[in-house]
């Protein structure tokens, strides 16, 4: 039981410096961080749920983007270590007063910063921000680009419900066109050898999306009959106030796309996800949020495990 | 040394484990993995068949609060910790297999007083090999091996190696001294 990640380890060895996404991340790479997010959601249960491991490190979390979940559960995942954080958001800093990324990110790595988490409107910032400085850099979101972390929650909370993930059928539903999370996970997901549908209005749904080797469909019924897993995706409120016609109306959307308690009851199997912060009554009627079915608050305490093991696995050790 | 020895050193600590209480279920074990889990489950076993009772088990890993995690190669796996017993005012005994530089054990232990405030924490080696560089001992000890730097002490277990057995190793050459 104990003796598989010894032998694992010997032949394997996580080369990673920075996150930018799953996309340049192997099998192997994501199951071992997986494996090794088990062992630090133990930590959140201890009566002193507090490591001194990274101590020595010092963490900068960007968010050019507002984010409550993800910055809060990056910032807990760092303090549960023992890091000295600091945070900076475009609210009430230079980037106010005009200084581009390039200045600013200079200008904090002159502070003698080993990491850097960043969340930005732009996909393809963090890229950029390796070639500036020596920190290593994580992705939390870059425009609707990538979102790994919240990809490594998702999958770490299916493995606990379905330990070999392979061959499962995962349906993602809503905004495709988009969502970040989608990306991550799909890449993810299809690497575990795992089944991927999506299913959205038409007007959501990506043109050539079905290349990538995903199923599609319109039909909510057909998704919620066929899957082991659905997770919906949040609808942008503000991008629909600003009438930008995508579908007709809320309402519309939750009687077509909506997960309503007539389904869980129809289809006894499947697990709800959501990466939140939930519309209650838009993506899922409220009584689904708060059924067993749902698993949406373990996502958030993985989301915390996911993190501490991505930051432990990227800030040791010399590399090679 | 040879696999009846390894075991007779096993009933030699469950004895002496036991000497300082009255209840043969009064203290706490704690195996560091990975060897010091299997040696400590073993010691558990020549309590139980001895005693008919059985101690509260834990086990501990300390990668978390290792001072050397900077330095190394490569990053060091994290393995399971599972302590499921409350630590407050036990009386603890800490198992491992090689002790060498001492920093592992002063590791574990701040990890320990994270998970409670135990009353005491005794610590029970197979090999002492010398070289510490902390100010730390073994309350119960296998062998005392004086050892040199190149060389390495493997201990072996059933579980895990398919012997029962301790090794000195040079590591320049690779030769066994059984």
């Amino acid at each position: 039981m104990v003796d598989s990640t010894e032998t694992g380890s010997v032949e394997y060895h996580f080369g990673q410096k920075h996150l930018l996404g799953l996309r340049a991340y192997s099998r192997e790479d994501i199951l071992y961080i997986l494996e090794q997010a088990r062992y630090f959601r133990e930590i959140l249960d201890r009566p002193v749920p507090k490591v001194p491991t990274l101590r020595d490190k010092t963490i900068v979390n960007l968010f050019y983007e507002n984010s409550t979940r993800t910055r809060l559960s990056f910032e807990l995942a760092q303090k549960r270590m023992g890091a000295d954080v600091v945070n900076f958001s475009t609210g009430n800093s230079s980037a106010k007063k005009g200084e581009s990324l390039k200045d600013t990110i200079r200008n904090i790595s002159s502070m003698k910063i080993n990491m850097v988490v960043v969340r930005h409107e732009s996909p393809g910032v963090p890229d950029f921000l390796t070639r500036l400085v020596d920190a290593s850099i994580i992705n939390a979101g870059d425009g609707a680009h990538e979102h790994p972390t919240q990809a490594l929650l998702d999958m770490f909370t299916m493995q606990q419900i379905h330990p070999e993930l392979k061959g499962r059928k995962v349906a993602i539903i809503g905004d495709i066109s988009h969502s970040r999370v989608v990306r991550s996970n799909l890449i993810g997901l299809k690497k575990l050898g795992a089944e991927v549908l999506l299913c959205g209005p038409k007007t959501l749904m990506p043109l050539y999306v079905e290349k990538l080797g995903v199923h599609i469909s319109y039909d909510l019924e057909e998704t919620l009959k066929w899957c082991d897993i659905a997770m919906a995706l949040r609808i942008q409120l503000e991008r629909q106030e600003r009438s930008t016609g995508l579908f007709p109306s809320l309402r519309e959307y939750y009687q077509k796309f909506g997960i309503r308690m007539e389904h869980l009851e129809r289809y006894p199997d499947f697990t709800v996800m959501h990466p939140g912060p939930v519309n209650r009554g838009v993506e899922l009627e409220s009584d689904v949020v708060d059924s067993e079915r749902a698993v949406i608050l373990n996502q958030v305490t993985n989301g915390v495990a996911v993190r501490m093991a991505v930051l432990y696995l990227l800030s040791g050790g010399k590399r090679v | 040394m040879p696999a009846e020895d390894v075991n007779r050193t096993f009933k030699r600590f469950a004895h002496q484990i036991l000497e300082p209480f009255d209840d043969a279920a009064h203290p706490a074990v704690i195996g560091m993995q990975t060897r010091g889990v299997h040696i400590a489950r073993r010691i558990l076993n020549v309590i139980e068949s001895e005693y008919s009772q059985r101690p509260d088990f834990g086990i501990l890993d300390v990668t978390f609060y290792r001072d050397d995690f900077r330095t190394r190669l490569k990053v060091p796996a994290v393995q399971i910790t599972e302590i499921p017993f409350d630590l407050y005012d036990r009386d603890v005994i800490l198992v491992d297999d090689v002790l060498y530089t001492g920093r592992t054990v002063r590791s574990a232990m701040d990890a320990l007083m994270d998970y409670g405030r135990p009353r005491s924490i005794h610590f029970c080696c197979m090999v002492d090999r010398g070289h510490r560089e902390l100010p730390i001992t073994a309350d119960y000890v296998g062998i005392r091996v004086p050892t040199h730097q190149n060389e390495e002490v493997q201990v072996k277990v059933k579980e895990l190696d398919g012997e029962d057995a301790v090794y000195l190793v040079n590591v320049d050459m690779e030769q066994d001294h059984g």
